[in-house]
């Protein structure tokens, strides 16, 4: 049995790691919260593209590095770990979504781009009124999308969307070239990551795959932004852990007291059973496993308890403090509400897992 | 990454799996009706004197003692193919998988000679004489007291929760030596015969109805100084060792107890409070889900184990969360169904429906495995402790004698 990263995605995450903790964070997050910040850290964007952390999932046909999603997955969890301002996770689940379902010609035309950083690419399935990724307003006609997306992460840099809109066979991904579309700010709780409204009016558009392809994408998207949620919630629960252990109450650490011990105890709980979902996703995605869905939406699930858990306790555990405008609690606390909204809630999630059970149980009888 | 075994590990696996075949074809099926202890017992022996003449027992044991020398895979693939057989388990888990690796470690040659090769044919059974009344959780606070006497140590108190003393030939006990030691310090573990004059052994009968544990009391019970396991005052680490040999649970949720798929099939049948089925509720659905990611997500964490172990690596910390989210993740299970079944779950005895009967049965003992093994409070300590590095609780008599310890 081989239920683990390989050894050499395990090293290109201990890598991100190494290299976000020096060049993000939390200080340079503070730093793009303040009004007229850049909407991005073009430095590292362009350091971090060079090392081929955009290249990793693109075939080496396209210009890539043609790695698996366990890279993917590492890259992601240090990202969401480090805060990092750059629009890596959004530009890996548009790359997913190329990879999956694009054709040649769709391949070609953008995975080389996205290989070297050149282009910035995001996703977009959100839109008003919208609570889940199965239900979307925006239509498609002749080779056209009309409706609108918001909020889309990281949309006010980016250079193309894939775009979730009604097909014919229900929901499916579409290619938006965002040269001369109509976008927008959107003001979110999320005070670090930009996000976006795209209006769409008739804008020329291409099927990216169908709608069977839109499922598969979801349950690839979910693990890849659990582990960006792991990662998130890992540091707040590392901030708490530090905090316990200096912090002194009544004449002793806190971390002494049971209630804070076990809270800290609660947050490594669900984090590693969020872990074992996502690998478990992981290594459904690498095998073309059977119970991918289920194992998809266990992880999304398990990841937004866990980063939901760590990003609200860390707040209460660091007390008074940790409320104010000068902590860094609040960039994990606004960023779980980022994750929620990047891939539709909790709720609906739980209701894919159990359909995804169901499936299975019928297939079996 | 894959799940399959490695081509030694499938080859152990197929030489046992033959064998299983091969010896144990009337543990097919479940016992009809649950054997009674004496049965029980008779079979436990019969099946572990068939399993050591052929080698499946002491699998990573040191060969000097008997054992296979082979590794951790190889146990736990015996145990998983074992697990799909109706064998008699359990009667040697605490003898075998704490109490002989605490003999051989620590104990004289005579002893060792003695002692191991017999348990490990299944011909004595062992217990571990550790919890008392008064020192459970805090278990080096235990009170029964062993006083040298010329060659031997006289032993007076008390001991419960001690599974299987009832079937017991031999016993490890912690026992007091020294309580003007403080409470650590003053500890020693002694090697005692289950049937010497002065050991009274009394079943204790569970809030579940189930009768488990027993309660032992040692009056005067004479051991031997050679029967010592370790030095005079170091029963603490001597202790520790024996609770390391804790196997590795495999298994997470207790075979037979209800999880998510019970519950899935009881909502087709139930009525939900606007009259349609009861599995097409949000709350049922939720449910249903949370008790999925619990249980699978600890069988998937102890893939994470095995991995490492079948790499030759010592398994990663994440193993520790496994007994605090079955525990709890069975009790909310047992409730949350129960609830839904309305009266029809409340009915018990020969009057219930055989699958709530299930549901009621893991209500009651969940509460007893929410405590047994490390209580759910210990086990968080356990965590933020060893695994995340927070300081230990406040231990006022840690360092006083014991003797003179006074509750703050």
């Amino acid at each position: 049995m081989n239920f683990d990263f390989s050894d050499e995605a395990k090293e290109l995450g201990e890598q991100a790691r190494k290299l976000l903790a020096e060049k993000a964070g939390t200080g340079p997050a503070r730093k793009a919260m303040a009004d007229g910040a850049p909407a991005m850290d073009a430095g590292l964007w362009k350091e971090i593209s060079e090392l081929g952390w955009t290249a990793a999932r693109v075939p080496e046909a396209h210009g890539g590095l043609g790695l698996s999603v366990e890279e993917v997955a590492q890259l992601a969890e240090a990202a969401g770990g480090s805060l990092a301002t750059v629009p890596l996770v959004s530009t890996l689940l548009a790359t997913e979504a190329l990879v999956l379902a694009g054709t040649e010609a769709q391949q070609a035309k953008w995975l080389p781009g996205i290989a070297s950083g050149e282009v910035i690419a995001t996703v977009a399935w959100s839109e008003p009124g919208a609570v889940n990724p199965a239900n979307v307003k925006t239509v498609a006609k002749g080779g056209a999308l009309s409706g609108v997306k918001q909020p889309v992460a990281d949309l006010p840099v980016a250079h193309v969307a894939i775009v979730a809109a009604a097909g014919a066979d229900g929901p499916q991904l579409y290619i938006v070239d965002l040269k001369g579309a109509d976008t927008a700010t959107v003001e979110t709780v999320d005070l670090v990551r930009r996000h976006g409204k795209l209006t769409l009016n008739n804008t020329p558009a291409e099927a990216l795959g169908d709608a069977g392809d839109y499922q598969d994408w979801l349950d690839r998207a979910a693990i890849i932004l659990a582990y960006e949620a792991i990662g998130t919630a890992q540091a707040a629960m590392a901030m708490s852990v530090d905090y316990a252990k200096t912090r002194v109450a009544f004449g002793q650490k806190i971390g002494r007291y049971q209630s804070v011990k076990h809270k800290c105890a609660d947050m490594y709980i669900k984090l590693e059973l969020a872990r074992a979902h996502a690998l478990h996703g992981v290594a459904m995605i690498g095998t073309n496993g059977a119970e991918l869905r289920q194992a998809a939406a266990a992880a999304r699930v398990a990841s937004l308890d866990a980063l939901a858990f760590c990003a609200e306790e860390n707040v209460q555990l660091h007390g008074g403090i940790g409320f104010t405008w000068e902590s860094d609690c609040q960039f994990y606390y606004r960023r779980n509400r980022a994750l929620v909204a990047a891939l539709g809630p909790r709720g609906w999630w739980a209701d894919r897992l159990v359909r995804a059970l169901e499936q299975r149980n019928r297939a079996a009888a | 990454m894959d799940f399959n075994d490695t081509p030694q590990e499938a080859e152990y696996r197929a030489t046992v799996r033959a064998w299983l075949e091969d010896n144990a074809s009337e543990y097919r099926d479940p016992p009809a009706e649950s054997w009674k202890l004496p049965e029980f017992i008779a079979r436990s022996k019969a099946w572990q004197a068939k399993k050591h003449a052929a080698g499946y027992t002491g699998i990573t044991w040191p060969k000097m003692f008997g054992g296979q020398g082979l590794t951790p895979m190889h146990s736990i693939i015996y145990g998983q193919e074992e697990g799909r057989w109706h064998v008699p388990q359990g009667l040697y888990s605490i003898g075998l998988g704490m109490c002989i690796p605490t003999v051989f470690t620590h104990g004289n040659p005579e002893v060792i000679q003695r002692y191991v090769p017999k348990a490990l044919l299944g011909e004595e059974v062992w217990c571990q004489l550790f919890s008392e009344p008064a020192a459970g959780s805090d278990l080096a606070g235990i009170r029964t007291k062993a006083v040298k006497d010329g060659d031997e140590w006289v032993i007076d108190g008390q001991k419960v929760w001690t599974s299987f003393a009832h079937a017991s030939d031999f016993g490890i006990v912690v026992c007091r030596t020294d309580p003007n030691m403080p409470k650590h310090k003053g500890l020693t573990m002694f090697i005692v015969n289950m049937k010497a004059p002065g050991v009274t052994v009394k079943g204790i009968k569970q809030m579940s109805g189930g009768s488990d544990f027993n309660e032992v009391f040692f009056d005067g019970v004479r051991v031997q100084d050679s029967h010592r396991l370790g030095e005079v005052g170091n029963g603490w680490k001597v202790a520790l060792t024996t609770l390391m040999h804790e196997r590795l649970a495999v298994g997470g949720k207790p075979r037979y107890a209800p999880g998510y798929e019970t519950l899935m099939k009881l909502a087709k049948g139930v009525e939900a409070p606007d009259g349609s089925p009861a599995i097409g509720a949000s709350d049922v659905r939720q449910k249903i889900a949370q008790t999925y990611i619990n249980d699978q997500g600890i069988k998937l964490t102890q893939m994470r184990a095995l991995s490492a172990l079948s790499k030759g690596q010592v398994p990663g910390p994440e193993q520790s969360i496994s007994k605090v989210v079955v525990a709890k993740t069975m009790q909310d299970l047992a409730s949350f169904a129960l609830d839904l079944s309305g009266g029809d779950g409340f009915v018990a005895g020969s009057d219930a429906d055989p699958e709530l009967a299930k549901l009621q049965g893991s209500y009651l003992g969940s509460a007893g495995l929410r405590i047994a093994g490390g209580t759910d409070e210990i086990l968080r300590n356990i965590i933020a402790e060893r695994v995340l590095g927070l300081p230990g609780d406040m231990r006022p008599d840690k360092d006083t004698p014991f003797n003179q310890a006074v509750p703050v």
